[in-house]
């Protein structure tokens, strides 16, 4: 078997149609994990204790099983309780979900490296809670661990292809069939993989210039 | 606890009675009784750890009391009434009754985040719901009461010790508490920075009528500001009274050993 160059642009629009879903269901999937996480973080330390442990739980039980087991039970679970979302759909929540029990421990180390006078400045100047968080606490606690949030999208970005198996038509399942259906693996495979580093590496970049950003305003 | 028949007008402004307050096995506050009349200035000396911070600290309702009773403007701060009985208050009442308080700490405590002007405007906006231009207006005229009007845009890190410390008495003068609370503001400056907040202080005790919880370790400058001096050790008021009388010739003994070991340094 020899490297056939026009098999390649033959399935480069299927290929590209394909990663265009691995990258929506990422981008999605991180606007939901940066909010959940945060709605888990705060939670955590709701002062009802049946909250923030019922919070703590979610937390542990989603980081203790896999990813991928999460989504096939997502998916299949669903016409016992009466839903049918799409796959797509499924594999955004439940990628979106996973991560937001990632980024709720990062969000809370960042709440936790708030002072205590922080805390009581607002309390001595009768600031209501509600305010004491987005105007006191989350502003000064979220700058320092934009980093750490980043590499979880880098991270989800890999985990994409986990969504072929509830039949999204990401990348690598478009890969796969084109591969079943001409008997060739090493062209598409190969520019799945290529695919993948030419969209992660420069996020990569792009996203250290944005933490170097964070790092000189915080 | 049921409540007194009639609520007496008390010609306090704050209140304690029998306060008391440990951390572990440490008693920092025994059976405190202190009042306070409204307009007062009453500066609070007394060695590291005998737990007059602690004074402030639950009056700030940054502390919970054990046992005893707190009132400020006439009101139990911990407890209100509820169906003719006193319970414990709740989140609502505490809000109301931190209206009627304002803290300056020793570490300062501004939102780094936030530049001077903002700082001072944050709570006027959001507390007491003010306009912008309002908030803007009244941040103004209190950095020019402290020398700082140049500084509206500045942020903290880029302030000195003594003008952070002065921003942070701006900010909480900004919400015009009746009493304001003192935590030794000077203790954490370099010694030439610590005049110019005194003479902020100094100011303030000259042409406010606020009343003023002073604990402090410049025994100079509460003696020449306080109307009333208090000397509290081992949790409990030694020795109270005018500043000449503390400072000249002491009751005590251990007001005497605590003067002398100050005041020779």
């Amino acid at each position: 078997m020899v490297w056939d160059w026009a098999f390649v642009w033959e399935i480069l629009p299927d290929l590209l149609r394909g990663l265009r879903i691995t990258v929506q269901a990422t981008l999605l999937g991180t606007a939901l994990a940066l909010v959940v996480g945060l709605v888990l973080a705060l939670l955590r330390r709701s002062g009802i204790r049946a909250v923030s442990m019922a919070a703590g739980a979610f937390v542990e039980f989603v980081r203790s099983t896999p990813l991928l087991v999460q989504l096939l039970f997502a998916f299949f679970a669903q016409p016992i309780l009466g839903v049918r979302l799409s796959a797509l759909v499924t594999g955004i929540i439940v990628l979106g979900l996973h991560y937001a029990t990632y980024t709720s421990e990062v969000y809370r180390a960042g709440i936790e490296g708030i002072p205590r006078g922080q805390w009581e400045a607002a309390r001595a100047l009768n600031l209501p809670p509600r305010r004491t968080w987005t105007g006191v606490v989350l502003p000064q606690a979220i700058p320092p661990v934009v980093p750490a949030l980043t590499n979880y999208f880098i991270a989800m970005y890999k985990d994409t292809p986990l969504l072929l198996a509830i039949g999204v038509g990401e990348v690598l399942l478009t890969a796969r069939v084109i591969g079943s259906a001409t008997f060739r693996f090493l062209e598409p495979i190969t520019m799945v993989g290529v695919l993948f580093f030419l969209v992660s590496y420069p996020s990569a970049l792009l996203l250290r210039r944005l933490e170097a950003r964070f790092a000189r305003s915080g | 606890m049921p409540v007194p028949e009639q609520p007496t007008a008390t010609r306090w402004i704050v209140e304690l009675d029998k306060v008391s307050k440990s951390f572990g096995d440490t008693h920092v506050l025994r059976e405190l009784c202190l009042n306070v009349a409204p307009g007062e200035k009453l500066a609070i000396i007394g060695p590291s750890g005998s737990g007059k911070t602690t004074i402030l600290r639950v009056l700030m309702t940054l502390e919970t009391i054990d046992s005893g009773t707190i009132t400020v403007g006439g009101e139990p701060l911990w407890h209100m009434p509820h169906r003719g009985q006193l319970v414990p208050a709740n989140e609502k009442h505490l809000r109301k009754m931190r209206g009627q308080l304002g803290m300056v700490f020793q570490h300062f405590n501004l939102f780094p985040h936030m530049n001077v002007l903002d700082n001072i405007t944050e709570a006027p906006i959001h507390v007491q719901g003010l306009a912008k231009g309002e908030a803007q207006e009244r941040a103004r005229q209190l950095l020019a009461m402290v020398g700082l009007a140049e500084k509206v845009d500045a942020y903290p890190a880029h302030l000195s010790g003594g003008q952070k410390q002065r921003v942070a008495i701006a900010r909480a003068c900004a919400m015009r508490p009746k009493v304001m609370l003192f935590d030794e503001v000077t203790a954490a400056l370099d010694p030439e920075l610590v005049g110019e907040v005194l003479s902020v202080l100094r100011q303030l005790a000259e042409e406010t009528d606020m009343t003023m919880l002073i604990v402090t370790h410049e025994m100079r400058f509460a003696r020449e500001v306080a109307d009333r001096v208090l000397f509290f050790d081992q949790g409990q008021i030694r020795e109270e009274g005018p500043p000449e009388k503390i400072f000249t010739n002491p009751d005590h003994e251990r007001t005497r050993e605590f003067l002398k070991a100050v005041l020779e340094h």
